[in-house]
């Protein structure tokens, strides 16, 4: 901070603030500015289509055998939170931006960028909750990268996760398969990371612990794919941004409606709580462990079955439906039977002052 | 949730709206007063539940959105002076400014910190001995006392490096200037539950005889909102007009006495400028001389900056109730959350952003 105040920079023009010259945090929030930044310079930059499909991951077909690729950078502040922690979520979160696609993760790669400093407990730590959570969801790290940065330059650590996994069926599953009738489902109660990871960089104390539901989705989509075959259409797992952004994601690429009912959407009780004392809505909070799954309507109580069989799965619930009318758009009837838009959040979502 | 659940209760929603319908024989103008209430009616739908007769306008209860752009770019100056740790509520953060907002402010290396309550800022300026802590007290009745509280805490403790840049409207004040205006179309108000817990609802006793409206302190809920509106609709329909309290589960006559004290002990009463209506006599709280030696405006010598808001922005009159979000030009297209012309438009209270987030098919519907 060496810049001069110079009041003429902030009294002459009444012009509001429509464009920025530097990058906000908003643009990497999931919200409608990412998704300007995303499409006005990276898809520019890298046209391709896979890239165009703007799916979580992309699907690459290789002397016939159809594999899904993707990466995804961790930066949670705190690093440790309630039941979980960074490594942990590097590891889940890749996994699923594989497995969405119906594929079978296979291979992970691991990139650390550590701060001078960092104690090497800490990243023990982390490691071993690598190691644990790439078992649990049966992939191996085949490759890594370390790089340190001078202490100030990074903050404790970051970890990027890539990772391939391989397509077994002949079938494709991606938001542009969704169709009005298709029947929106999710596998459990919302927004409990970032209610995890909001208390604990708060310091908030609540009655029960809000535990993070970061968790590995690739058996319980296999599970999903047995039930429901080709009558699956998209998944997601709606992490920044929450459901909210998922939905209109959804709404906005396959140009259809989609309508909710908010009485359907679990979620537990002390989340509920927490958002109401934070001032947050639930459906904006971001998840590490949940799956919406959009599913044609003859298959959707199969798939709801398979769902409640799994262990990550036993709180699934069907909350909504795919029309045609007012396509791009996300609509919620509310608890009192009024309805609402759900919009794509801009930025992050900011705490009301009362 | 216990005590939330039971005021959001469809049936008795249901129940509440057919009393409504039932009780309405002419077109009514109703004003809830703050921008919680506001943003609960529109997240609920409860707007597009009620009879046609019935029209609510959105007052001018949104801390955000009637803080005068001149005070946000007071509040920049200051975030971006180095060694200041700027704390602010959260959605003061994208109210834009002249030119930047405190994103922007952040971007650019400007320490800014979202808190959720003054004493937080305290503790910051504790810990941070070596950097100057300026708080933006920003809000209504409802968060003065903690306000109040910071302050009169530094002082005890001694803390020479924390500050107030003090932005604390009152409510009383806006309605009677609402209600003296010859544009006036509103004839009942919910007034604002929060703000009624702190100060009670005395003080709306002289406004309700001298304009002759009902006043229905209301709580937040979906209950509390649609029997606030039955309660009003009740007075306008039997030629009443007093002032009644459905959120009497919080709220109490005298309000919250120790608070009150708090306030008076340390800010006096002085005017302010409301964004979008101009300056209101004896509408705001300043510090007292006592406590002058935190007034970030004097200390950081701020007091000249002064600007126009921009002229295609219609806040002022959707804060007046004139007219409604989607009766302006710039809604939806020009002005988004995104792209907000007016702090109505950025606050998760602001009335623009509530039509946007919640019930933007209202302005298709009304092409």
């Amino acid at each position: 901070m060496k810049k001069e105040i110079n009041p003429e920079d902030f009294a002459s023009c009444p012009l509001p603030i429509s464009s920025h010259d530097t990058i906000q945090l908003a643009h990497g929030s999931g919200g409608k500015m990412m998704n300007d930044l995303v499409q006005k310079l990276f898809l520019w930059a890298f046209d391709n289509n896979q890239l165009n499909r703007q799916d979580d991951n992309a699907v690459i077909e290789i002397y016939g055998n159809r594999f899904t690729f993707t990466t995804d950078s961790f930066v949670v502040d705190p690093i440790f939170f309630p039941d979980s922690d960074i490594g942990e979520l590097a590891v889940n979160g890749t996994v699923n931006d594989i497995s969405i696609g119906g594929a079978v993760p296979l291979y992970l790669s691991v990139g650390l960028i550590i701060e001078e400093g960092f104690p090497l407990e800490d990243l023990r730590k982390i490691v071993v909750s690598i190691k644990n959570a790439a078992h649990r969801a049966d992939v191996s790290v085949v490759t890594g990268d370390t790089k340190v940065v001078n202490k100030g330059k990074g903050d404790k650590i970051f970890i990027n996760t890539s990772g391939i996994g391989v397509i077994k069926h002949d079938f494709k599953i991606g938001p542009e398969y969704i169709k009005p009738g298709d029947v929106i489902l999710i596998n459990g109660g919302i927004a409990e990371h970032g209610i995890a990871v909001i208390s604990k960089r708060e310091n908030l104390a609540f009655e029960t612990t809000v535990i993070s539901d970061t968790a590995p989705l690739n058996n319980l989509i296999e599970r999903i794919i047995e039930a429901s075959g080709e009558a699956v259409h998209a998944m997601r797992d709606p992490t920044r941004g929450g459901v909210a952004a998922t939905l209109n994601e959804f709404a906005d690429i396959s140009k259809v409606g989609i309508r909710i009912i908010e009485d359907r959407i679990p979620a537990k009780e002390a989340v509920r709580g927490a958002c109401e004392i934070l001032g947050f809505d639930p459906l904006y909070v971001a998840n590490e462990g949940k799956l919406v799954v959009l599913v044609s309507k003859e298959k959707a109580d199969a798939v709801l079955d398979a769902m409640r069989a799994h262990p990550l799965g036993k709180e699934a619930a069907i909350i909504g439906e795919v029309i045609s009318d007012n396509p791009g758009m996300v609509s919620m009837q509310t608890g009192i039977g009024g309805w609402r838009i759900v919009d794509m959040p801009v930025g992050e979502q900011l705490p009301r002052i009362c | 949730m216990k005590y939330i659940d039971e005021f959001r209760d469809p049936a008795l929603a249901r129940k509440i709206l057919a009393e409504i319908e039932s009780v309405t024989t002419r077109d009514w103008v109703i004003m809830e007063v703050c921008g919680g209430q506001t943003h609960a009616l529109i997240k609920n739908g409860i707007d597009r539940l009620l009879p046609d007769k019935i029209e609510l306008v959105h007052g001018p209860g949104c801390p955000v959105c009637v803080t005068p752009l001149e005070l946000i770019d007071r509040a920049l100056m200051i975030a971006s002076i180095p060694d200041i740790i700027f704390a602010s509520f959260g959605d003061m953060l994208r109210v834009p400014g002249s030119r930047k907002d405190l994103y922007m402010i952040k971007s650019e290396g400007g320490d800014v910190r979202v808190v959720y309550s003054p004493l937080d800022a305290l503790k910051l300026a504790r810990d941070n001995p070596d950097k100057k802590v300026v708080f933006f007290g920003v809000g209504f009745e409802t968060t003065a006392p903690l306000t109040a509280m910071a302050v009169h805490q530094a002082q005890i403790e001694g803390l020479k490096n924390f500050y107030l840049l003090p932005s604390h409207m009152l409510v009383p004040p806006a309605i009677t200037a609402l209600l003296g205006s010859p544009a006036n179309r509103v004839q009942g108000y919910l007034a604002a539950g929060h703000v009624c817990t702190v100060m009670g609802w005395e003080q709306y006793i002289p406004i309700s005889e001298k304009y002759k409206v009902p006043i229905v302190v209301t709580g937040f809920e979906p209950i509390d909102l649609l029997e606030g509106i039955l309660m009003v609709v009740k007075q306008l329909e039997s030629g009443r007009h007093e002032v009644e309290n459905q959120y009497s589960r919080v709220v109490k006559r005298e309000g919250n006495r120790p608070a009150q004290e708090l306030i008076n002990k340390v800010f006096m009463i002085s005017d302010r400028k409301w964004r979008g209506i101009g300056t209101i006599p004896r509408s705001g709280l300043s510090l007292r001389s006592e406590y002058s030696d935190y007034d970030a405006e004097t200390a950081f010598k701020i007091n000249d900056i002064s600007v126009d808001e921009p002229p295609e922005c219609i806040s002022g009159l959707v804060l007046q109730g004139l007219k409604k979000p989607y009766e302006c030009e710039a809604f939806g297209e020009k002005c988004t959350p995104q792209t907000p012309l007016g702090a109505t438009m950025v606050s998760s209270e602001g009335a623009c952003s509530a039509y946007y987030a919640y019930g933007r098919h209202n302005k298709r519907a009304a092409k």
